[in-house]
């Protein structure tokens, strides 16, 4: 069988068993994000990820932005609102998406310097 | 062929789910090409070419939305299994992302809080609408999520989702001006801060772009839309009580 065919099995199967999880409890996450979260964790008991899997993942996530586009064209019914509230809608979206991405890029890299200075610096402290 | 049933052609092939579905491919197959021509310079956005060009079509051809959401359903499908399988550039990296968790958490906490925070306060600020506020609220977490998020808050979930591609394609867009300006070059930074901020298709941006960019922007997608999903409507009730909007 193509590792494709079997990987994508394994994708779906997880997202049911995410579904399934997501609806059972009752949570606010829905279910193909459930089902990430049980598969990183069945990948990490594991160990090691099968190549059918990390197939059908990469094929996938290759093209992720081709997945957003019909909802994107969701944009068309609703022209009305949008011209209406055209200004704040646009000014928010750009404004705060831009700020986001800086803080976010900053923060992190100001951290990852410093956990990476500390942990440098642990093993030589312990002589 | 008469005109008359070129016409009847037309109306048949429009009216099956295979037309949405066809069109969808081009638009994104030729947005690619695009984007490829253009050295994947990012506002040659492949998603942001393929939506205009399909909103383009359907309001010329008079297509309503449900009749190409018919076809287009298909694409739509295969978020949930492609959501799932960024558990696998997660497993690979995540001897070196358990090293960075202060990194990790750290820019979770203040980067979600930052766009929730400028997108409501901006919004408002100018005068938007109650229902469009807390349509906006999850736009940097991925449509799917933000969609149910928006219900729970008083907002609408296909303008959530429509918030949330822009959101997407705009980060996507304007992430590498964004990092050239402040001066981030660490390609883990730059890819936590386009999954952060944009979801999805910062995420796919971001794995065009640099691999360890991907990883890294896939951890930051899969783990905001989680924390958002449980945080951000317990966040907008106590934000309501604190402005005395019960």
């Amino acid at each position: 069988m193509s590792p494709f065919l079997a990987g994508a099995t394994w994708l779906l199967l997880f997202q049911c068993a995410g579904e399934a999880v997501s609806h059972v409890l009752g949570l606010p996450v829905p279910g193909p994000v459930v089902g990430m979260l049980l598969l990183f964790v069945a990948l990490r008991i594991r160990d090691r990820i099968p190549d059918s899997i990390g197939v059908a993942a990469d094929a996938l996530a290759r093209h992720l932005s081709l997945l957003f586009v019909p909802a994107g064209v969701g944009v068309m019914m609703y022209f009305g609102r949008l011209t209406g509230e055209w200004l704040p809608i646009v000014v928010a979206l750009v404004v705060s998406t831009v700020i986001a991405l800086a803080v976010a890029a900053l923060t992190f890299a100001a951290l990852a310097r410093r956990a990476e200075d500390t942990q440098a610096v642990a093993p030589g402290t312990e002589q | 062929m008469t005109s008359e049933s070129i016409f009847e052609l037309w109306v048949y092939l429009a009216a099956t789910p295979l037309a949405g579905l066809a069109i969808t491919l081009v638009a994104y197959v030729t947005g690619y090409a695009i984007y490829t021509k253009a050295n994947l310079h990012p506002l040659a956005n492949p998603v942001l070419i393929a939506v205009i060009a399909i909103v383009t079509c359907l309001r010329v051809g008079d297509v309503a939305y449900g009749t190409y959401f018919a076809g287009a359903q298909f694409v739509h499908f295969l978020l949930g299994p492609a959501v799932v399988g960024l558990a696998v550039p997660l497993a690979r990296a995540w001897p070196t992302v358990r090293r960075l968790a202060v990194p990790v958490a750290g820019t979770l906490a203040l980067g979600s809080a930052v766009a929730l925070a400028t997108a409501v306060g901006i919004a408002w600020a100018l005068g938007a609408s109650p229902e469009t506020l807390a349509s906006l609220a999850p736009k940097s977490v991925t449509a799917p999520i933000a969609m149910g998020i928006a219900e729970r808050i008083g907002g609408v979930a296909a303008l959530a989702a429509v918030f949330a591609v822009a959101t997407g394609i705009i980060g996507a867009a304007l992430g590498k001006f964004v990092f050239d300006a402040v001066g981030v070059r660490d390609w883990r930074a730059r890819g936590f801060a386009l999954g952060l901020a944009a979801h999805g298709i910062g995420t796919a941006r971001a794995f065009q772009v640099n691999p360890e960019a991907g990883t890294y922007a896939g951890l930051a997608f899969g783990m905001h839309g989680a924390l958002a999903a449980f945080v951000l409507p317990l966040l907008w009730r106590l934000a309501q009580l604190a402005t005395g909007k019960l």
